[in-house]
C-alpha cells in the first residue's frame, strides 16, 4: 500500500568544521570519516543520506551516540543547516526556505520533543503546554481548551497550574508531548524523547505514543539508541553508522535479513520472541500447500502469543489470519527456526545440521 | 660627556644629534638631586662601572642625542595633545552627559526636599517591596534612623540619591550591551577588553581626565566616574546568563519558530535573570565604593565627611562617616541579595 511521503532527504551530506564546503569536495571523492578528520581536521556528520519518511508513519532512526541521528533529525527543520543535499517536506523544499517560510513551517507543520524535556522553567505547565500557540500569537484564551484537553489525555489532569520543577521526569516528558500535540502539526520530530527516562516510565510513554498515533496518525520521526524501542515503535526503521544509512525498511524485515554485521551484532541482544510477528515469517498460503494446523493466529501476533498457545508443542501448525481472511500457515518449527538470530541461523546452524 | 655617547658616535649619529645633548627648560627635581650628590659635575652619569650603567631610557638618551626628547616632554605632549582634542571632545560629550547632571542633581533635590519621616518610611517600604521581609524592613528602617539620630542623615541621602541614579543608569546602558555581547561574539571580543580595562584601571584614573573635561562644580562629572566604575559587572552577568541558558530550551525556542524578539523576552531574559540581578548587586555596591572616592570630585556625601577626616586628621568624624557608609552598604546588598533570591525562587524553585 504505497503511501504519502511526508518528509524526503535526498543525497544529504554534513560536514562540520571552518571550511565545510573545501572538505565536501574530498568526502564526494571517496575520503573516509577517519581521514577526513586526520588530514583536514573536518568532522563528516553525515554521509548520503537518502530516506523516504511516510505521512502517518513512525519513522525511528536508530543509532548509537555519535552516528549522527541527532544532527540528521535537526536537518529537518533546519536547526542545522546541511552541506548539501535536499530535504523535502511536503512536497516543498525546505532549504530553499527564507527566514520568514521556515518560521511559518516551524510553527505550523511541526512540532519537536526533546530528550531533556527543554520546557520553560519560569512558565506553568499550562503555559508549557500552550507554547506553540502562544509563539502564534494567541493569548492563554486562544490555546487553553485545546491544552487542558492534551494535558489530560497524557495523564496530567489538574496539573496545569504547577512549574516544571514541581514534576517527575515523566511528568515533563508528558508536557513535552502535550506541548507538541497541542500545536496540532503534522509532523512531530522526537529526539530521544523517551532515553531519559526509567525503564518502566519509558514503557509507558511509548504504550502512550502508539495508543495516540493509533488515532491521531501523525508523521513521527523518532531518534533512539535503543533497538528494542525502536523495533517497538517503528513502522520504517533507518539504521545510521558513522553518519552512513546501513539498512532501512520495515523492521521485522531488517531483523530477519541483517545486511551488515554491525546490525548482526545490535539485534542478536534482543528477544526475538516478543518482537516477531507471525506474519513476517509465516509461509504465504499460495506456497503452502496443504497442511494439517491446529488452529487460528493473528497476523500482528508476536511469537512469544504464539509460543504460550502451543503449550510448547513444535508439532502444531496455525493458519494466519490477516484481515479475517486465511494468508498464510505457520508451523512451529519455522517459529523455533526464527527465535535463532538470523547470522547464526543462516550459516552456523544449518552448515552444521547437514 | 653622557653615557650613551658612544653609541650615537659609533654609528655616525653624531651629526644628525646636533651639538649636545641640551638642557634647556628647567631641570627635573631627580637632576637636581643628582647634581647635588655629584657636587655639580656635568658629566656626573658618565660610565665608572658596568654596575652604574643606566638604563638607556628617554632621558638618558636625552643626554647624549638632543634628538631624543626627555620623559618630561612627552608626558607634557600627552597632555598637550588630550588638551588638543578636549575641546571636541567637551562639544560631544558635554550636551550627551548633560541629562545625567539633571538627573543627579534633580534626585539630589528630591531626597534632600523630602521630609525626613516620609523619606525613612519610602525607603523602609521600598525594602518590603523588593525583599518580602519584615525584618530586613525593620533594619533598614532602623539603620536609617540611627544615622539621622547622629545628624548623618542629610549626607547619607546624598550618598544614597547619587547611588540611585547611577545604578539605575548602569542597568539601563549596561543590560542591552550585555544582551549585544551575547548575541554576537565579535562584539564580546571588542568589550571584554575594555570592561577589563574599567575593571582595572585605578579609581583616581578615571578622575583626571574627567577633570579636564567637565567643571567640577557639574554633577555628571563624578556621575561618569561612577558609571564608568560601576557598570562592567552588569554588563559582564548579562552577557554570561544569556550565554549559559540551557542550550536546549533555546533549540525548542527554535524549533517551535519563535522569533529573535520573542525568544529574548520570552525565553533568555527570564532564565538569565538571577545573573542578570547579581551583576545589578554588583553594580551598586561598586557604585557605593566609587561615590566615597568620587567625593574627591566634588561629590556630596559621606565620602565629603571621611575626606574631611583624612584632611584635617579629624579621626572620629571619619571613622564615624565610614560607620554610615557600612551601614548604607549593609542594607543595599541585604536588600538586592534578599530580591535576587526571590527572582531565583520564581525562576528554578518554582513560586507556590
Amino acid at each position: 500500500m504505497p503511501k504519502e511521503i511526508s518528509i524526503s532527504i535526498r543525497n544529504l551530506y554534513k560536514v562540520f568544521g571552518a571550511a565545510p564546503q573545501d572538505a565536501m569536495k574530498h568526502v564526494l571523492d571517496g575520503m573516509s570519516k577517519s581521514e577526513l578528520m586526520e588530514s583536514h581536521g573536518h568532522v563528516l556528520g553525515l554521509r548520503d543520506i537518502n530516506v523516504d519518511m511516510h505521512a502517518g508513519d513512525i519513522t525511528v532512526i536508530m543509532g548509537l551516540s555519535g552516528s549522527g541521528k541527532s544532527t540528521l533529525i535537526r536537518h529537518v527543520n533546519r536547526l542545522i543547516e546541511p552541506t548539501a543535499g535536499e530535504i523535502w517536506v511536503d512536497g516543498e523544499n525546505v532549504l530553499e526556505f527564507g527566514e520568514d517560510r521556515l518560521r511559518q513551517m516551524r510553527r505550523m507543520q511541526m512540532s519537536m520533543v526533546f530528550q531533556h524535556f527543554a520546557l520553560l522553567p519560569h512558565r506553568t505547565v499550562l503555559q508549557n503546554t500552550g507554547m506553540a500557540q502562544a509563539v502564534r500569537g494567541e493569548g492563554r484564551a486562544g490555546y487553553e481548551k485545546a491544552a487542558h484537553e492534551w494535558l489530560e489525555r497524557v495523564g496530567l489532569k489538574g496539573q496545569g497550574h504547577q512549574y516544571p520543577h514541581q514534576l517527575s521526569g515523566g511528568m515533563k516528558q508528558r508536557v513535552g508531548i502535550s506541548r507538541a500535540l497541542t500545536s496540532n502539526a503534522p509532523i512531530m520530530l522526537m529526539d530521544e524523547a523517551f532515553s531519559a527516562l526509567d525503564p518502566l516510565i519509558r514503557t509507558d510513554m511509548q504504550d502512550l505514543l502508539l495508543e495516540l498515533q493509533q488515532e491521531l496518525r501523525k508523521t513521527i520521526v523518532f531518534i533512539s539508541h535503543d533497538l528494542d524501542e525502536a523495533l517497538k515503535l517503528a513502522d520504517h526503521l533507518v539504521i545510521l553508522k558513522d553518519g552512513i544509512v546501513i539498512q532501512q525498511g520495515e523492521p521485522q524485515e531488517i531483523l530477519l535479513n541483517p545486511n551488515d554485521p554491525y546490525i548482526v551484532d545490535f539485534i542478536s541482544d534482543i528477544n526475538r520472541a516478543r518482537v516477531l510477528r507471525a506474519r513476517s515469517i509465516m509461509t504465504p498460503a499460495e506456497k503452502a500447500g496443504h497442511v494439517i494446523v491446529s488452529g487460528e493466529v493473528d497476523a500482528e501476533d508476536t511469537l512469544e502469543t504464539i509460543i504460550s498457545r502451543s503449550n510448547g508443542d513444535t508439532g502444531h501448525s496455525y493458519t494466519v489470519m490477516g484481515d479475517g481472511k486465511p494468508i498464510g500457515v505457520l508451523d512451529m518449527k519455522t517459529l523455533v527456526r526464527a527465535l535463532v538470530p538470523s547470522g547464526a541461523a543462516n550459516d552456523g546452524m544449518r552448515k552444521r545440521a547437514t | 660627556m653622557a653615557t650613551y655617547d658612544f653609541l650615537f658616535d659609533g654609528l655616525g649619529l653624531r651629526a644628525w644629534c646636533g651639538e649636545k645633548g641640551s638642557s634647556d627648560g628647567p631641570m627635573t627635581m631627580a637632576e637636581l638631586l643628582a647634581r647635588k650628590k655629584t657636587g655639580g659635575a656635568e658629566d656626573g652619569f658618565a660610565l665608572d662601572s658596568i654596575w652604574n650603567l643606566p638604563f638607556p631610557s628617554l632621558d638618558e638618551l636625552n643626554r647624549a642625542c638632543a634628538q631624543f626628547a626627555r620623559t618630561r616632554d612627552m608626558t607634557k605632549s600627552v597632555e598637550n595633545s588630550f588638551l588638543g582634542i578636549k575641546d571636541g571632545l567637551k562639544a560631544v560629550l558635554d550636551p550627551l552627559t548633560q541629562p545625567l547632571s539633571w538627573l543627579l542633581e534633580g534626585a539630589l533635590y528630591l531626597f534632600a526636599a523630602t521630609p525626613w519621616w516620609l523619606m525613612i518610611f519610602f525607603l523602609a517600604t521600598l525594602a518590603y517591596v523588593a525583599s518580602r521581609s519584615v525584618r530586613l524592613m525593620a533594619f533598614v528602617a532602623g539603620a536609617l534612623l540611627f544615622l539621622a539620630f547622629i545628624d548623618h542623615y542629610d549626607y547619607a541621602m546624598q550618598t544614597l540619591s547619587i547611588i540611585f541614579v547611577c545604578a539605575f543608569l548602569c542597568v539601563l546602558l549596561g543590560v542591552p550591551i550585555g544582551i549585544a555581547m551575547s548575541r554576537s561574539d565579535r562584539m564580546q571580543r571588542l568589550m571584554i577588553p575594555v570592561l577589563d580595562m574599567l575593571q582595572t584601571l585605578p579609581t583616581f584614573v578615571y578622575l583626571i581626565p574627567l577633570i579636564f573635561l567637565f567643571s567640577v562644580t557639574e554633577p555628571k562629572l563624578y556621575g561618569i566616574a561612577i558609571i564608568l566604575y560601576a557598570i562592567v559587572p552588569v554588563v559582564r552577568l548579562t552577557d554570561l546568563g544569556i550565554r549559559l541558558v540551557d542550550q536546549e530550551v533555546i533549540e525548542a525556542a527554535d524549533a517551535f519558530g519563535m522569533t529573535k524578539r520573542q525568544k529574548l523576552f520570552g525565553v533568555q531574559i527570564p532564565l538569565a535573570l538571577p545573573n542578570i540581578m547579581a551583576g545589578v548587586n554588583q553594580t551598586i555596591m561598586m557604585s557605593l565604593a566609587m561615590v566615597v572616592i568620587a567625593s574627591l570630585v566634588s561629590a556630596p556625601g559621606l565620602g565629603v565627611l571621611v575626606l574631611r577626616g583624612i584632611r584635617n586628621l579629624e579621626l572620629g568624624v571619619g571613622l564615624v562617616a565610614g560607620l554610615g557608609i557600612v551601614l548604607l552598604a549593609v542594607i543595599l546588598d541585604r536588600v538586592t541579595k534578599a530580591a535576587l533570591a526571590r527572582v531565583n525562587a520564581s525562576t528554578s524553585v518554582g513560586r507556590h
